[in-house]
């Protein structure tokens, strides 16, 4: 029953991705914009946070389905705090073979560092989120950061070292993007067309 | 038998909580769908390694038919938060908000207040702006005090085999494929780019970044 109820949200998930396609609203614009200092006078306001990520999935993962909206209109400084049990318990039940990974974080370190959920980022040097040397320095357009995530939740201590557990899951076999990345700015590759 | 059993189900389960999904793609009821959905954020050093490059994705999983007319919502900011300091508050922001067909930068700066509240700081002393590049052109690029900016329509840069993870669902697989095939492979999102001076952002060690969009009430 349980998994029943997993289908039908995925498939309710998947039709308002479906849905969302048909409905490209176009907002109405009731700003004249002469130019910058002008733009001043018509941004005036206030802004009420509405969502929030920074490492990849982790929201979807690892907060149960309830909390989500509560997730992302938590200032970082505070999620620790109230959602790093939640975390535990949802890696734990995702994986209940859980020891430690690969980082050889136990469960409830690997879960401390992925509520707070900020990137870190190295000024000094190489951006990656795993290369198989720095771990967690950035995130790079060409980072398999899913297989990443597998490997650290399902792939066990040793998943590094030849001894993985969980070997149907812990790699989706999709190592890079479809379309290859600029070097130069802006970096991302030009949308498909028609 | 038992075991096995488990490991069937935690697959099952660790699909479900994938899909949706993706990196940030439709996560939460409130902003699925929406202007604000934030799809993924991205930060690496640039190609002129004195620079930093951040990425804000909102709206995935646009066809290319539907890329032509989607447009940033002009009540959204989007703002790139960096923490100098290592307390997960922000000390700096970068702030992005679309206007009449530009998309105008403003920092990075000290926030009014930190946390889920926000104006925008139009006489932030580092700011420009950029046209914001329709479907099916070139890239526009500005580039103001040392950055960078763009803004439009790109390739999603998210790659994963969500069509696999279905089939797990579904109960007709219970691992991966290899080669698996990217369900991302051909659709497109909203991109915001900025390029910082590291100086601009802390100069050396690390700093915790994240992004968040804002509606204007």
């Amino acid at each position: 029953m349980k998994f029943r109820t997993i289908k039908i949200a995925a498939l309710s998930l998947v039709v308002a991705a479906t849905a969302y396609n048909c409905s490209n609203e176009k907002m109405d614009n009731t700003y004249e914009i002469e130019g910058v200092d002008s733009v001043g006078n018509t941004i005036k306001g206030t802004y009420i946070q509405e969502d929030q990520m920074a490492r990849p999935a982790v929201n979807t993962v690892f907060v149960s389905s309830g909390s989500k909206d509560a997730f992302n209109t938590t200032v970082p400084s505070n999620q620790g705090a109230a959602f790093q049990s939640m975390f535990q318990n949802n890696l734990l039940a995702l994986n209940p073979g859980y020891t430690r990974n690969a980082l050889g974080l136990d469960a409830a370190t690997f879960t401390s560092v992925l509520a707070t959920d900020v990137l870190t980022l190295s000024l000094d040097g190489t951006t990656t989120f795993f290369d198989g040397t720095n771990v967690l320095t950035g995130r790079a357009l060409a980072d398999d950061v899913i297989t990443v995530e597998l490997i650290l939740i399902f792939g066990g201590p040793d998943a590094l070292t030849g001894m993985p557990q969980n070997v149907g899951l812990i790699d989706d076999h999709v190592d890079g993007n479809d379309v290859a990345f600029s070097s130069s700015f802006p970096y991302l590759a030009s949308p498909h067309l028609q | 038998m038992k075991k096995s059993k488990i490991l069937i189900g935690v697959a099952i389960v660790a699909i479900a909580g994938f899909i949706g999904i993706a990196a940030d793609h439709i996560d939460a009821p409130a902003v699925q769908g929406g202007s604000s959905d934030i799809t993924d954020f991205y930060a690496f050093q640039g190609s002129n390694t004195s620079n930093l490059v951040l990425v804000a994705n909102v709206q995935g999983l646009l066809s290319p038919s539907a890329t032509g007319s989607a447009s940033f919502d002009e009540n959204t900011l989007v703002e790139f938060n960096i923490d100098t300091n290592g307390d997960a508050v922000e000390d700096l922001v970068i702030q992005a908000t679309a206007r009449d067909g530009k998309m105008y930068f403003f920092g990075p700066t000290a926030p009014t207040q930190p946390g889920t509240s926000s104006t925008i700081l139009t006489t932030a002393s580092a700011q420009g702006s950029v046209d914001i590049t329709p479907y099916g052109t070139d890239a526009i690029i500005a580039t103001s005090g040392g950055m960078s900016f763009f803004s439009g329509p790109r390739d999603d840069p998210f790659f994963f085999d969500f069509a696999q993870y279905s089939a797990i669902i579904g109960g007709t697989a219970t691992s991966f494929n290899d080669p698996g095939a990217d369900t991302f492979a051909g659709t497109n999102v909203l991109s915001i780019v900025v390029e910082v001076p590291k100086s601009m952002v802390g100069g050396s060690g690390t700093i915790n970044t994240w992004v968040e969009s804002k509606r204007k009430q």
